[in-house]
């Protein structure tokens, strides 16, 4: 039975060979070398020293500039900003229209559910152009407050934080309330009753049964919204303002207009690691508290 | 020039030109740069199908090309990252037998592009332009007053000046290889320079300026001035006037117009090469020869009112772009422009640092 096992074991073990750790290592291997104009434009692991002995080439020499150099500090703490106020506003967002979806009778629910998926069946692109005409100078928000007398000049509403911000949110929403539905879907309409029977009001029910036991689904959805956000590239790119720093710009500058592939490796395995540190992090607290 | 047209997403994500077919020429060109007849017309005559792709900044290309194997057979990077491109061993030299209607290019022009690439063994220009001003005729008259000569960095980098214009929208190229030199002209520094300390010195003078910068992009500002959301934006020549067509052809009551600053403003060239490990050479060569003929050529600045530098196909430019001084500028002005010089990479990091300062205010 146990080569079964191993076969069932190996199909996904191969893909995060593949298509995790092998571009891993390399972006390790380049992020070792140093920016040379060749092609490809860094230095050879292997070459020959003067005497015609084997050589490694390799240093640390990228990572110690990325500590070194306060943009990058600054990029990764803009970045963490800007995922984690998106994340919060989804989930202020996202948890009641889940709460909703799950306590409505069937046929609704499965309309409202399709609501929330329909949009990804457009491209992510046009839905953040689309999002530009809404809030240009005479976009739609400002054509439409103008012409109700709401107020007399245009709002600078493009080009902003705030149209990050809306942008992410607006993007990232569903991957926060399909969690939360389906944890909200199976939550025990007894213990609802039991709560209210025992005096309980609506408001100390939802806080001392709904929200612990939806925390499972708060963790899931908040990380769905909040590891690619951090990340992000498009969305402050069109809708930001030229101070929206963030880590996904510094990276492509250092690839693209830099053409230091070396440093852009560095940046872009440091913000592995930034990635991967919360989720060990919430995993961690998570299996603590199963333990209990 | 970095980035032309929406993001380098597309471009930068694959889009792998097909498999090597000898009947074939894979080329990739700025978007936005050609008319679709002149291909069909080149399909028609030599039966060679064209796999023709397209992006939108150099950097894009750049970073496909020294990847190595792109598949591309012809490329058109601007001579600043040509001269760079070619220092990595990403081209074969051209071979001159098999352009025969290279006689018909301007030789003023080509010496031009040849601080690139010496004496043009490499490539071979496509078209050209001149990054400036692009402005709203109204706009900028209603705060400047009638008489104010647009010609000028002014506009843009004295703080008095571009105040007064900052209320009715701003935008810069994200484009330090563009907006340094330029900085340079207006501080009356030599705009080749290399030295750390202009860089320096020019990014303190644009961070003062930078308040007035509604933002930074190096193709939304063809929609915007169109529209008019902005009314004075840095952008390349062919582009501002892309913009003004489209305004007039809108019938929206705005007048978008392109000015070359009197400080001196940066000639620059997009230059046709191909890549050493093209796969079908004969039929690169075939297709810019093709290119070349003075009646192509100048249907191509017909519709991309780009100049060019195929001195054969002049004639055959339309009267209107010819003479127009925002396309071709006059002798007079031409002695203004200088040409882009390629950084080394640590002057490069020095400038992409500085330019991130510069763009986020930190």
């Amino acid at each position: 039975m146990t080569w079964r096992r191993a076969l069932v074991i190996a199909i996904p073990m191969l893909w995060l060979g593949i298509f995790f750790l092998a571009p891993f290592f390399v972006l390790g291997r380049i992020s070792l070398a140093e920016a040379i104009i060749a092609r490809p434009p860094y230095t050879p692991l292997f070459g020959r020293a003067p005497d015609g002995s084997l050589e490694i080439f390799a240093s640390l020499e990228n990572f110690r500039f990325l500590l070194e150099d306060a943009l990058y500090r600054n990029a990764y703490l803009s970045s963490i900003r800007v995922a984690l106020i998106s994340t919060i506003f989804a989930l202020l967002i996202g948890y009641p229209i889940a709460y909703y979806i799950a306590r409505a009778p069937e046929p609704k629910r499965s309309i409202l559910l399709l609501m929330v998926i329909l949009p990804f069946w457009t491209s992510f692109l046009l839905r953040v152009y689309a999002w530009m005409g809404f809030l240009r100078t005479n976009g739609v928000i400002n054509n439409t407050l103008m012409s109700l007398g709401i107020i007399d000049a245009p709002l600078r509403l493009m080009h902003t934080d705030l149209a990050v911000y809306i942008g992410i949110v607006y993007t990232y929403l569903p991957f926060m309330i399909l969690p939360l539905y389906a944890n909200l879907t199976k939550l025990d309409a007894a213990l609802l009753e039991a709560a209210s029977d025992l005096g309980a009001s609506p408001v100390v029910t939802f806080l001392t049964v709904t929200l612990p036991l939806s925390l499972p689904g708060i963790v899931a959805g908040s990380m769905l919204v909040f590891i690619p956000a951090i990340g992000e590239y498009v969305i402050p790119a069109l809708l930001g303002g030229p101070d929206t720093l963030m880590i996904g710009r510094v990276l492509w500058d250092e690839f693209f207009s830099s053409r230091d592939w070396p440093v852009a490796s560095a940046v872009a395995i440091v913000m592995l690691f930034l990635v991967v540190a919360p989720i060990m992090w919430l995993q961690s607290v998570q299996n603590r508290r199963e333990e209990h | 020039m970095t980035t032309r047209r929406v993001l380098a997403l597309g471009a930068a994500m694959g889009l792998v030109a097909g498999p090597a077919l000898t009947d074939t020429v894979n080329v990739f060109n700025w978007s936005d740069y050609i008319t679709d007849e002149v291909l069909e017309m080149f399909t028609e005559r030599t039966g060679i199908a064209i796999n023709y792709d397209v992006y939108d900044s150099n950097d894009t290309l750049e970073a496909r090309l020294l990847a190595g194997s792109s598949g591309f057979d012809v490329v058109v990077p601007t001579g600043t990252f040509l001269q760079r491109q070619i220092a990595a061993g990403v081209y074969q030299p051209l071979n001159r037998d098999l352009l025969p209607n290279m006689a018909g290019m301007d030789a003023e022009l080509m010496a031009a592009a040849a601080a690139h690439d010496p004496d043009n063994e490499h490539a071979v220009i496509y078209m050209w332009g001149t990054t400036g001003i692009g402005y709203n005729i109204d706009m900028v008259a209603e705060r400047l007053g009638e008489d104010f000569e647009v010609d000028t960095w002014a506009m843009i980098f004295d703080p008095e000046i571009a105040g007064k214009l900052a209320d009715c929208g701003i935008s810069w190229l994200d484009s330090p290889t563009d907006m340094f030199p330029a900085a340079f002209a207006w501080m009356g520094k030599n705009p080749q320079s290399t030295e750390a300390a202009d860089f320096e010195a020019a990014a303190a003078m644009m961070m003062g300026v930078r308040d007035t910068v509604r933002y930074f992009h190096s193709s939304q500002y063809i929609t915007d001035l169109a529209n008019g959301e902005t009314c004075v934006a840095v952008g390349w020549s062919g582009d501002v006037l892309q913009a003004a067509e489209r305004a007039e052809s809108a019938g929206n009551d705005v007048n978008v117009w392109y000015a070359i600053p009197r400080e001196g403003a940066m000639q620059w060239f997009d230059m046709m090469g191909i890549p050493a490990d093209a796969p079908n050479p004969e039929n690169a060569h075939a297709f810019i020869n093709f290119i070349l003929e003075p009646e192509i050529t100048a249907k191509i600045t017909n519709y991309v009112w780009f100049p060019n530098g195929n001195a054969a196909s002049w004639p055959m430019v339309e009267e209107e772009i010819f003479t127009d001084p925002a396309i071709f500028p006059t002798e007079e002005v031409s002695e203004t422009l200088f040409t882009g010089v390629t950084y080394d990479s640590r002057t490069d990091r020095t400038v992409t640092r500085l330019w991130t300062r510069v763009r986020t205010g930190q």
